[in-house]
């Protein structure tokens, strides 16, 4: 497993929107390199035999019928908004764009 | 960069090859969303068809709507895909508040159908699009920019956010590089954008409402030097939302990325907006790179794999390919290209085929739907398929003339009556007294008249000059208030005056 670089760790922490400053990227970039050292070894472990998974139950095909089923009420959905209007979630002002 | 001029169109493709990529997104009409049961109807009213899984909250689950996968696996072949044995969901990881997750449940390296192709006609040339993949991910919420001058991002003071559209089934279909198409390039993107929505509206797996935003197209375009097989920088214009603005988006590129590349400067890959008003891009995001979305498998979600039995049984469904079908329906009826071209365009083309299949004539039937009734629909501000008048009713209408009980003056009457819910052709034209004399007695009266008050007419066709008949034909038409064959007119007058 290769090292993460701090420009990696600094650029990831952008990604994430986690605003680090120098003293937390030189603390936390070591600490992620210990991670996935333990993660590779147990990457070591697993043999040919063992396939890569993403979920821990071996089922295919888990489908829903296309049926409508009750939701919430706009209320109960604004109810954790910090701030709404119009029965819109009210959101800060978009820096970049959208996706 | 946005100062520099635009090159004219001719000399773009005098010096420069476009390459093209388009991304269709097309909105399902299935009943539910994606991953949870909140109704998808268009229009209602804010955050009303929201729940847990679609907002996001901590502990909701999502499960996969099958009546998705059926149709994404449909449009898979209907492209001439191949379509995965296995295949999983993806989380594409980024920050805006339109999916209220953080992410978008997406696919990413394995998509459901992958390796296709469409062909589409342009000036009579045919170019086939290879299909790269069509992939099922779910729709985000709408967001609306409050304060700043137009709406946009750029200057709002807040935005709003409606969760009703985040969760919608989507099918991203997206082609490979579109090369060898020169100065048709706009035409050729328009061609196939129309061409998958026609392939949609066929398979009745989406409303297909470009308006509505329905189906909705990205154009990645770049220029390279005449002769070069590098490719150039591409741009990406987001959201062009009809036919007529994907094939200006792409000529307003192609001049722009000329004029930059002329004057020695390089493109910029980037995202940029279309503006409907007057045809132009303009700058949106530098694009992403794709690692930057930290894909990785969805682990809530367990993978597709879909049986060859389902496969199969799946494209035993499809439809005829809607090109493939005109051209098959042009033969058989002996249309021209422009009386076809109409039927399309009109939207009559299953109201002809259903009304030929009800027994009339190919040339009956398109002349009804696109003169008489396009004409109605066309004044009660609706579209053809939406009238009240039925193909079946329409052949039996051409029934009644062939029959000669009525003619086509009168058959505009039997159409008014439809339209006024009056009943059957039969009963309106019984009720409304319409059918033509066909009472020789009464005729022969009216021929008689008539020539009688225009010797001069009558001696002419005695002379032999049977055209002028034409005058006599219409007073007696006159006389007898529409309500006559005009061929039997014709012979009585013909016998008299013979």
């Amino acid at each position: 497993m290769s090292q993460l670089s701090r420009d990696e760790v600094a650029h990831l922490a952008d990604l994430a929107r986690i605003d680090l400053d120098d003293a937390e990227l030189d603390h936390l970039a070591p600490q992620l390199n210990v991670i996935l050292e333990a993660v590779a070894s147990i990457q070591g472990v697993a043999g040919a035999d063992v396939v890569p998974t993403s979920h821990p139950i071996p089922m295919t095909n888990v489908f829903r019928e296309d049926v409508v089923v009750p939701g919430l009420t706009p209320e109960q959905a604004l109810s954790g908004a910090p701030a709404s209007e119009d029965q819109k979630f009210s959101v800060p002002r978009i820096l970049g764009d959208e996706q | 960069m946005s100062t520099r001029e635009l090159v004219d169109f001719d000399e773009v493709v005098e010096k420069f090859d476009p390459a093209m990529g388009l991304e269709i997104h097309v909105e399902l009409n299935t009943n539910t969303k994606m991953f949870c049961g909140c109704p998808t109807a268009f229009g209602a009213e804010p955050n009303t068809q929201v729940c847990p899984t679609c907002l996001g909250l901590p502990g909701a689950m999502p499960v996969v709507n099958g009546k998705a996968v059926e149709s994404a696996i449909r449009i898979g072949l209907a492209l001439n895909c191949e379509i995965a044995e296995w295949c999983r969901f993806a989380r594409k990881n980024y920050f805006y508040p339109d999916m209220p997750k953080n992410f978008q449940t997406s696919q990413y390296d394995e998509p459901i159908a992958f390796d296709g192709y469409l062909d589409v006609d342009v000036e009579g040339e045919t170019f086939r699009i290879g299909i790269e993949r069509a992939h099922m991910e779910e729709d985000t919420g709408k967001s609306t920019h409050v304060g700043g001058s137009d709406g946009r991002i750029h200057g709002a003071d807040y935005s709003l956010v409606d969760y009703n559209r985040a969760g919608i089934p989507l099918i991203e279909i997206v082609t490979k590089p579109i090369l060898g198409t020169g100065d048709k390039a706009p035409l050729v993107a328009k061609a196939y954008v129309a061409a998958i929505r026609d392939l949609i509206v066929a398979l009745g797996v989406s409303d297909a409402r470009m308006d509505q935003g329905s189906i909705r197209a990205d154009v990645n375009l770049s220029l390279a030097p005449k002769g070069s097989d590098v490719l150039g920088t591409r741009s990406e214009t987001k959201n062009v939302n009809s036919l007529r603005s994907v094939e200006r988006a792409v000529r307003y590129e192609m001049s722009r990325h000329a004029g930059i590349l002329l004057s020695g400067g390089s493109v910029l890959q980037e995202t940029r907006h279309f503006h409907e008003n007057d045809g132009t891009t303009s700058s949106g995001r530098e694009k992403s790179d794709a690692e930057d979305y930290r894909y990785f498998p969805e682990p809530d979600l367990v993978p597709v794999a879909p049986s060859r039995e389902w496969v199969e049984q799946l494209r035993a469904t499809l439809p005829e390919n809607p090109a493939k079908k005109r051209a098959r329906l042009q033969q058989e009826w002996g249309f021209s290209d422009l009386e076809m071209r109409d039927t399309v365009g009109a939207g009559a083309l299953d109201l002809v085929e259903q009304t030929v299949a009800a027994g009339a004539a190919p040339q009956a039937a398109r002349k009804w739907w696109l003169t008489e009734l396009a004409r109605r629909a066309n004044d009660a501000g609706v579209e053809l398929a939406e009238l009240s008048v039925t193909p079946a009713q329409v052949a039996e209408v051409q029934a009644l003339v062939d029959a000669k009980t009525i003619n086509d003056k009168l058959a505009r009457q039997v159409f008014d009556g439809l339209l006024a819910g009056e009943g059957t052709p039969e009963e309106i034209v019984a009720a409304r007294g319409l059918a033509v004399v066909s009472d020789d007695g009464a005729l022969s009266a009216a021929v008689d008249k008539a020539i009688a008050e225009n010797p001069d007419v009558a001696d002419k066709i005695r002379d032999g000059k049977v055209a002028a008949a034409g005058a006599l034909i219409g007073s007696v038409m006159k006389e007898m208030r529409g309500q006559a064959d005009a061929a039997r007119v014709r012979e009585l007058i013909l016998e008299k005056l013979a």
